[in-house]
């Protein structure tokens, strides 16, 4: 037979595809951000959202513009930005090197993956007196605390990076005589790159969250020591201006890791 | 330089996959190794290369690489095995790099090898731009850069379509009749085995022993596809490989 019969009853075929691939959409989340926004100005100025739960978001911005003004932003701001930048880099550092050594080499391997697993669940933040000892009330407990808190999440994401880079590119590495270096050089870190980035990425969120709590703990200046007096004082204006930055923050920290990303890794298919 | 394997035994765990191996692979010659899938060709590729140590048996170079030779055993990879983050122009030049060859030297060992394989158009390419034949493409230039004395070829072919394999067949031809290279060339794929094989070796299914060594005389350049003796010998070769090949596809996986 190779006529299709006609007289039978048609219908097209259904369409069951697509979906389940994520697009970038822009500036949909900005929208959503303006629109809780207005929401909470509005619902403060109307009077259904008491002025004792929220301040309003315009004069967050008032306090914020102050802040500005004054000078004070940029008087905690650079130091809490100081104490993040020099704690986290000896964090990460440390830990991507330590990460390489771990997933390079078995005796190291065996040895500290326990240490690490150890260290990781410990909340670093409960080691702040134990660091206000040893490394004495100012800056070095600080830098201590963020770097330790760094310090775990960066191993563990590059030992687990260096493990998956394709072992067909490491024989064929050696397979083309290659030094030992270069293939660490070359082949290993390139490959364990995509990994150990987005374990920067955590990383430096908990950063974030151990500089306020540090600054929390033992800091006259610093954007947690200002949060935590406006909280004390029952500034809900100065309190949001303070939560604000730090959002600010996380948000800048994790587009420039993304344009690191970008940069680096844009080989990948 | 010639590649010598002789009695070549191994095992993993109690698992014996190749039992007293012995084989030549004479310089300007390509020898394939055709046998049934889990035979351990692969293995007993790597052996050759020095990329594992076999239980017996003794794997020799004889006579010396050739002066300009970087590399004496240069593998191809059937999964290409090119760095992501390189264009074509890095992966190739990676090899050399170690070797102190930069600059204009380099330069021109890449122009030169890039142009016998026609990637001369796609240097600042990345891997992920191109196509699996352009890919092996690359991986063979990057083997030719080191002028190397043996090619290893494991399966070279088998990850490309097979309207590509045509064509890369006949770029190897066609490499081979400029400048004749020595290659030791795993497969499973008999038409290929009869169209690049001046010698072809048959081996049982596991533990691989050979079964067979068959011998072509034609030139390369005069064999096609579609050729009639050559289909002859083809057939000949699935004949000795049938059983064996039913065998080992009806064997259980014990690991």
């Amino acid at each position: 037979m190779t006529e299709i019969q006609t007289d039978l009853p048609k219908q097209p075929v259904p369409f069951r595809g697509g979906g389940f691939r994520p697009r970038p959409i822009r500036f949909v989340g900005l929208a959503v951000f303006i629109v809780l926004i207005a929401l909470i100005e509005w619902g403060v100025r109307a009077g259904w959202i008491s002025n004792l739960t929220l301040p309003r978001p315009s004069d967050v911005l008032a306090t914020f513009g102050e802040l500005y003004r004054t000078g004070a932003l940029w008087d905690h701001l650079s130091i809490s930005l100081s104490r993040l930048v020099v704690g986290s880099a000896i964090g990460v550092s440390a830990g991507i090197g330590l990460g390489i050594l771990i997933g390079l080499f078995s005796l190291i391997r065996a040895g500290l993956v326990p240490l690490v697993a150890a260290i990781f669940p410990i909340p670093k933040i409960a080691l702040l007196p134990l660091f206000v000892i040893w490394f004495g009330i100012d800056e070095g407990s600080k830098y201590a605390l963020i770097a330790l808190g760094t310090f775990t999440p960066t191993v563990v994401a590059t030992y687990g990076a260096v493990e998956n880079v394709d072992r067909t590119l490491i024989r064929m590495g050696q397979s083309f005589g290659l030094s030992w270096l270069s293939i660490v050089r070359k082949i290993v870190l390139p490959g364990a790159m995509p990994g150990i980035l987005s374990g920067l990425r955590i990383s430096l969120a908990i950063g974030i969250i151990l500089l306020v709590a540090a600054e929390m703990l033992g800091a006259t200046h610093g954007v947690g020591a200002y949060i935590l007096q406006a909280g004390s004082l029952y500034d809900l204006e100065r309190l949001f201006a303070g939560v604000t930055i730090l959002s600010v923050l996380g948000v800048t920290v994790s587009f420039l890791i993304g344009q690191v990303e970008k940069h680096l890794l844009d080989w990948r298919v | 330089m010639d590649l010598s394997l002789n009695g070549v035994s191994h095992s993993y765990g109690n698992v014996e996959v190749l039992r007293d191996i012995t084989l030549n692979v004479p310089s300007g010659q390509i020898v394939c190794i055709v046998g049934p899938s889990g035979c351990g060709k692969s293995t007993l590729l790597r052996m050759a290369g020095g990329l594992e140590r076999p239980d017996q048996g003794e794997i020799l170079q004889v006579g010396e690489p050739p002066e300009d030779c970087l590399n004496p055993l240069t593998f191809i990879f059937q999964d290409f095995a090119l760095l992501p983050w390189r264009t074509v122009d890095g992966n190739v030049r990676l090899v050399l790099e170690d070797h102190g060859i930069r600059g204009e030297r380099g330069e021109a060992i890449v122009a030169d090898v890039l142009a016998r394989t026609n990637l001369g158009d796609f240097r600042t390419a990345l891997p992920k731009q191109l196509s699996g034949g352009m890919k092996q493409r690359v991986a063979i230039a990057r083997a030719l850069a080191v002028r190397p004395a043996v090619m290893l070829m494991d399966e070279p072919l088998s990850a490309l379509d097979a309207q590509t394999r045509e064509l890369l067949i006949d770029d190897l031809v066609s490499l081979w009749a400029r400048e004749p290279f020595t290659a030791l060339y795993v497969t499973h794929n008999l038409s290929e085995a009869v169209r690049l094989g001046h010698k072809i070796v048959v081996l049982s299914r596991r533990p691989g022993e050979v079964r067979e060594i068959v011998e072509i005389d034609r030139p390369l350049t005069e064999r096609s596809l579609g050729d009639a003796d050559l289909d002859a010998r083809q057939k000949h070769l699935w004949e000795v490989m049938r059983s064996e090949a039913r065998a080992a596809d009806e064997e259980l996986v014990h690991d």
